[in-house]
């Protein structure tokens, strides 16, 4: 305080050009340093950004592809339905042997001996097994094509797929590979005859998971995800709103309501594997709720977001200026219509920003689903939250673990696919904020 | 009349507006937030149909006692309240009375324009549709009409009814908000400094609106400008720290006022 009203007096009685020296220089300097620091440092963030981008978009792109092999199939009745008895026993359909319609025709196609079994086996080999089932579907679907031939496109093994994208060194000793000799100039054959082909691969959005990478894909995932976004965001959303109007508005300010305010504030700090462990003792174990199923994910989802949107909401209803609240106050409306009629809306951006970042999180959340069993081999779509599904950050937790070469470029292609939805649900966020923001 | 205690009679007999009736007694307000006491014991009554100024230096209580009126001092949690405030006899502090009801009675105007981020219309309808005044969309127009003519503003918007009430410029923004106060038909209106953000001319087309109120409407006013307090008001009340320095017409206050207090404060010699 001396020095303050000191140093008032002396300047005014001191000439400017006798001002003691408060080292402008070094603050000029000081901005600069500070500029270039910040700089440097978004210069790092974008570098490790765009790796990281790289990285998932130069493996990842070509699992958009799927090589397929088109052959005439003949839908022989000799073979599908030797005795004749689907009329009166249809299941006779569901267990054909189908793969010998695939190889008749790779053994035409291919002009090779059939009696030859090992050069057959070969043959057979670069077709996927999952041409069964499709060949099955097929008939089951339609028992009229018995009997003709028609053209089916059949995915390739995911070897031979792998080796017609390049992505498999063919100069390596054939005993150390793959692919064989053999089998590489079936391909040369097939890709000129148009018969091997790549197109785009819709599997990888429609199928679930497989031991077989060329007939896995994010489907059945992407539907568990869906149904627990939906349940956190049915649960989270009114029950976080309600939380934070009651804490912000209503509550009185004492010990307790601070001791819940700091322990919200610590919830959004937890590891999310704990969320999971609770999840897995009290909704599974107490609960007695079923296992790997997404009603149960979503909850602890739930329990993980609410904290998030929590705070966001919190920090809206914050940001109302006090003077709207006057203004309806002011004009007799009760508190609560206060709050719904002017705070809240007003609030709104805020709260669906923070709920959306909440789900994004949500959505790519692993950890506390690897500890309610959704870490699972699901092949087909869950036809109800509780049923047993499985998550797509899971689904490429799970294809990093495979080994095939396929796979790696599907985990690339899963990752790419899931940050689509998040930046998606990014975008929303943001317009949601414009279309929703007031200014005054 | 007969609510006066025989102190304030006696007061009132030398005034020259004694023959106006009181529409709200203050009797030994005390205000406190938390331990620090704001408002010492105030006796001060509100003329009905009369323009009572609020005059006083920064934290001298003065808005306090303005918002002890409406009960807007309810909302912050560490405020007490003792003494007694009555509206047409009925004590405003009484746990049967409505707050609703006593700040739709008794309306308000606050220092910065604050009209909801919504259009003039809505502004002006929330309170009537809120205290269930009107039934139809005509009744609507109508009195968004009227409340918007009595604010001087209904030639300026009645062409823009529904564009947003932010728009509108800073005196325009704060008749928009005494329209508002109006919708309701209060019967007591407080303002808070309703001039002190807005320029001159905007500043006098609401004084002149507060001396056309005046004939509807009980009107008190917090006012820093010694000036407004003179042009507007036909009382004036003095605070200092937390108490009430003098309480008299607004002639006397500005010529020959009771207390050395007045006289130093009126002439700038603090505050």
């Amino acid at each position: 305080m001396t020095d303050m009203t000191s140093s008032v007096q002396s300047t005014f009685v001191r000439p400017a050009q006798a001002r003691r020296d408060i080292g402008i220089k070094r603050r000029y300097a000081a901005e600069r340093r500070f500029k270039a620091y910040g700089l440097t440092a978004i210069l790092i963030g974008l570098f490790f950004l765009f790796v990281l981008l790289w990285t998932v978009v130069s493996k990842g792109y070509t699992a958009f592809q799927q090589t397929a092999i088109t052959l005439p199939i003949e839908f022989s009745e000799k073979i599908i339905d030797p005795k004749n008895e689907r009329g009166a026993n249809p299941a006779k359909l569901m267990t054909a042997n189908y793969p010998l319609l695939v190889r008749d025709a790779l053994v035409k196609a291919l002009g090779i001996d059939p009696a030859n079994k090992p050069l057959v086996k070969q043959a057979t080999d670069m077709v996927s097994a999952s041409a069964r089932t499709q060949l099955r579907d097929l008939v089951v679907a339609n028992p009229a094509i018995i009997g003709t031939t028609a053209t089916v496109s059949l995915l390739a093994e995911g070897n031979i797929d792998s080796a017609n994208k390049g992505q498999i060194d063919l100069t390596v000793a054939e005993a150390n590979r793959k692919v064989k000799d053999q089998q590489i100039e079936w391909m040369k054959k097939l890709s000129e005859t148009g018969a091997m082909a790549k197109q785009f691969n819709t599997g990888l959005f429609t199928y679930g998971a497989s031991s077989r990478p060329e007939a896995s894909g994010i489907g059945v995932a992407a539907l568990g995800s869906l149904y627990m976004m939906l349940i956190v965001l049915v649960l989270a959303l009114p029950i976080g709103v309600a939380a934070s109007i009651y804490l912000e508005e209503f509550a009185p300010k004492n010990r307790l309501t601070d001791l819940i305010e700091v322990n919200i504030n610590n919830l959004a700090a937890v590891p999310s594997i704990v969320y999971g462990l609770l999840g897995l003792s009290i909704f599974i174990n107490f609960a007695g709720m079923p296992r790997s199923a997404a009603v149960v994910g979503g909850l602890v989802l739930t329990l993980m977001t609410l904290p998030t949107i929590i705070i966001a909401t919190r920090a809206a209803l914050k940001a109302v200026p006090p003077s709207i609240r006057s203004a309806a106050l002011g004009l007799g409306a009760s508190k609560m219509q206060t709050i719904f009629h002017h705070v809240l809306p007003l609030a709104m951006p805020g709260v669906l920003t923070g709920t959306i970042i909440g789900l994004a999180h949500a959505l790519g959340e692993t950890a506390p689903l690897l500890l309610i069993g959704m870490v699972a081999f699901v092949v087909d779509y869950p036809g109800s939250p509780m049923d047993p599904s499985t998550a797509l950050p899971v689904q490429i937790y799970m294809w990093a673990n495979e080994a095939e070469r396929a796979f790696v470029e599907r985990t690339s292609g899963a990752i790419m696919i899931l940050l689509i939805f998040l930046v998606v649900m990014n975008l929303g966020a943001i317009l949601l904020r414009r279309r929703f923001e007031r200014r005054w | 009349m007969n609510m006066m205690s025989e102190a304030a009679v006696e007061k009132a007999l030398d005034q020259k507006m004694n023959t106006v009736p009181f529409k709200m007694i203050g009797k030994d307000v005390s205000v406190y937030y938390g331990e620090k006491r704001a408002l010492f014991d105030v006796n001060l009554n509100v003329r009905e149909n009369t323009v009572t100024a609020l005059i006083g230096p920064s934290g001298c209580g003065k808005s306090t006692f303005l918002r002890t009126l409406n009960r807007m001092n309810d909302t912050i949690d560490s405020c007490r309240v003792t003494g007694k405030i009555t509206l047409d006899d009925g004590d405003i502090y009484d746990p049967s009375i409505d707050v609703v009801e006593l700040r739709a009675r008794v309306g308000m105007v606050f220092q910065k324009p604050n009209p909801f981020p919504k259009s003039i219309y809505e502004n002006v309808t929330y309170g009537p549709k809120i205290h269930g005044l009107a039934r139809t969309k005509a009744d609507l127009d109508q009195i968004v009409e009227t409340s918007l003519q009595k604010a001087g503003l209904w030639n300026e918007v009645k062409d823009r009814l529904h564009e947003s009430g932010t728009g509108l410029s800073g005196g325009q923004q704060q008749r928009l908000c005494i329209a508002r106060a109006v919708a309701v038909s209060p019967e007591v209106i407080l303002m808070d400094e309703p001039c002190s953000a807005l320029d001159p001319i905007a500043t006098a087309k609401v004084e002149e609106l507060i001396h056309e109120l005046r004939t509807n409407y009980t009107i008190v006013i917090v006012t820093h400008s010694m000036q407004q307090a003179a042009r507007v008001s036909q009382r004036t009340a003095m605070f200092h720290l937390g108490n009430l320095v003098e309480e008299n017409d607004t002639d006397k206050m500005f010529t020959n006022p009771d207390d050395q207090r007045t006289q130093d404060y009126i002439m700038g010699r603090f505050g």
